[in-house]
């Protein structure tokens, strides 16, 4: 700090009476606008979707099989709630593994400057805009799992056993398997990353106590370093579930599209933010509109549980149970 | 558990399994990070591909104009997103900041626990839900979309993560240097401001720089708040009170539409808004790396 910031006489009372009452009403009110933000992300999806959740009930609203916004204008987000449970947990599944394998590599294996290479490229690509995975998704990805997996597949079950069809779906490219992959690979560097620090975290005494019982590199990891850093990969992995629950622009571009039960392997289907983007700028009836919010406030209900849950873990499986915290 | 493992298996049986292991594990990574490194490639190579002088200098207009073969390109994209990412900096920075510091330097005060939980809370929710709020806050009173309402939304976006990052940024400062503040009789207010920010602020600017990497390239709460606009507005307030076309939003719009030329434009705003992630990336790493 400069020497001249010394005052050289003593302040008046006024100045940091008065300058500290100030300066904290700012910052109340600053801090009280983020809770009003959160307070008000639930309210606005509560009030505009009151009209839909009057109209079917809550319960029916998310057990109701039928979207139709043209004719008969029945509104039911179980469709959408199937395509995100489906697709999030697919990706989870999918990611989980191979991205605790980078991460031990990194951190293990990896020689420093190759480990900080992969590491930088992984936090890297977890900044890649959503919608640039999904152009690639829609002009490469999809068109290339079409022509090398999803028809032969449809092929050979044409032949060999047709009533497996209607459970493949229509092989286009855009649906629910292509969705799933692309949102496994969008969620990789997240639980990567997570998984990293957690295992940085753990104290090398850890790890020089098992390798002075002979342990080899494996056992160490498997036994005294993965254990130590579970909290932490199991919260990270509830996190990137809570993302992909929510990710949006990617799987509306390749997911296809379609709004009615059943959905199919291969075939088209939606989520619930996929159904919110692709509809609520085209939307004009009132209680369409409504239904389209109302499928918001149980993404925010999924969102918080989410959330809170990983809040839990993190506190909970910690080493110590959370007692030290 | 230990003694289990020595009784059941044999040191070469061990050895051999901690070989499998290092092969299965580098053999994932790189099956993994293949495709990763494939996309990025892909809009790199397609994207140059789609860059030329057009791109920079014309509106797009109508798909007509682009099956003619007729001079089309983004400038009015590229001149939307930097009105509606300033705003939405201009909206997040004081709130942001402001919230950092009740998090951080007030943590005593009965706000601060619900502030944290509201701010988590917010950070966690999906951006789809940040556009909702800003449409029924921003677009229905004004009765039209706009650049305005596109910024309070990404504002929204960013806001959780500038706070969270100030936080850790000014408590990152030992509380000796306050209290020394405190000691020669400066009150509370000046200590933060002109001791404890100042020491913050490559950390404070690292998180911002995420946190607007992390904006830029949403797209799902621009295409209700900012809507889009094939042509440059008449007047510049149009930026502002009117439809404003931004990169992710345009991309997706020429991403689904049915023409060919325009997929190809738009490869090209994939690869500007991917090069603009990439630079405040790296501009957030090299600070990092500074303050260690």
């Amino acid at each position: 700090m400069d020497i001249k910031h010394i005052p050289k006489k003593p302040l008046p009372a006024i100045y940091s009476w008065l300058g500290d009452r100030i300066f904290l009403t700012v910052i109340i009110v600053l801090g009280l606008s983020i809770i009003l933000m959160t307070a008000g992300l639930a309210l606005v999806t509560i009030v505009d979707g009151w009209e839909a959740i009057k109209e079917f009930g809550f319960i029916g609203f998310i057990t109701g099989k039928v979207w139709d916004p043209g004719v008969n204008r029945t509104f039911g987000a179980l469709p959408f709630l199937f395509g995100t449970a489906v697709t999030s947990v697919g990706s989870l599944a999918l990611a989980f593994l191979p991205a605790v394998a980078i991460a031990v590599f990194i951190s293990e294996y990896a020689a420093p400057w190759l480990g900080k290479m992969i590491d930088n490229m992984v936090n890297l690509i977890a900044a890649v805009p959503s919608v640039v995975i999904g152009i690639w998704g829609i002009f490469v990805f999809a068109p290339w799992m079409r022509e090398t997996v999803y028809l032969p597949i449809y092929n050979w079950a044409i032949e060999n056993n047709p009533s497996l069809l209607p459970i493949l779906g229509n092989p286009i490219g855009y649906g629910m398997v292509s969705a799933t992959i692309i949102l496994a690979l969008m969620i990789i560097p997240f639980i990567t990353a997570l998984t990293k620090d957690a295992i940085d975290q753990v104290p090398v005494e850890q790890r020089e106590a098992a390798y002075a019982l002979g342990a080899t590199h494996w056992e160490v990891i498997r036994m005294a370093v993965i254990p130590y850093a579970r909290g932490g990969i199991l919260a990270g992995s509830i996190l990137a579930f809570g993302r992909a629950i929510g990710e949006t622009m990617a799987v509306a571009m390749l997911i296809g599209n379609k709004n009615t039960l059943p959905f199919s392997i291969f075939g088209p289907a939606a989520t619930m933010p996929s159904v919110i983007i692709n509809e609520f700028r085209e939307a004009v009836n009132s209680l369409h509109l409504s239904s389209l919010m109302a499928i918001g406030l149980v993404l925010f209900i999924i969102s918080l549980l989410v959330n809170l849950l990983a809040a839990y873990i993190t506190k909970k499986l910690a080493i110590g149970g959370g007692k030290t915290a | 558990m230990w003694e289990q493992v020595k009784a059941r298996k044999s040191l070469r049986q061990r050895s051999i399994n901690d070989k499998i292991m290092v092969a299965l594990i580098t053999l994932s990574t790189i099956l993994v990070l293949t495709p990763l490194v494939i996309i990025i490639g892909y809009v790199v190579v397609n994207g140059i591909g789609a860059l030329n002088y057009d791109f920079f200098t014309e509106e797009l207009g109508s798909p007509t104009r682009a099956m003619r073969g007729q001079p089309t390109g983004l400038v009015h994209t590229i001149l939307g997103t930097a009105v509606v990412d300033l705003l939405s900096l201009i909206i997040a920075a004081p709130i942001g900041i402001g919230a950092g510091i009740m998090l951080s330097e007030y943590p005593e005060h009965k706000l601060n626990p619900l502030l944290r939980v509201m701010n988590d809370t917010l950070n966690g929710m999906p951006a789809i839900l940040k556009g909702l709020l800003a449409f029924t806050l921003i677009v229905r009173p004004m009765g039209t979309f706009s650049g305005l309402a596109g910024g309070v939304a990404l504002a929204i976006v960013m806001i959780p993560i500038i706070a969270r990052s100030t936080e850790s940024a000014l408590s990152n400062i030992p509380w000796s240097i306050r209290e020394a503040g405190l000691a020669i009789g400066l009150p509370r207010w000046r200590v933060i401001l002109s001791t404890v920010v100042p020491a913050a602020k490559s950390g404070m600017v690292t998180g911002f720089l995420i946190a607007f990497a992390r904006a830029v390239g949403e797209a799902a709460p621009l295409l209700f708040t900012s809507f889009g606009n094939n042509y440059l507005p008449n007047h510049w307030t149009g930026f502002i009170f009117g439809p404003v076309d931004t990169l992710p939003q345009r991309l997706y719009s020429l991403a689904i539409s049915p023409y060919k030329e325009w997929h190809s434009m738009g490869w090209g705003a994939g690869i500007v808004l991917l090069g603009f992630v990439i630079v405040l990336f790296s501009a957030s790493r090299f600070l990092y790396r500074k303050r260690k």
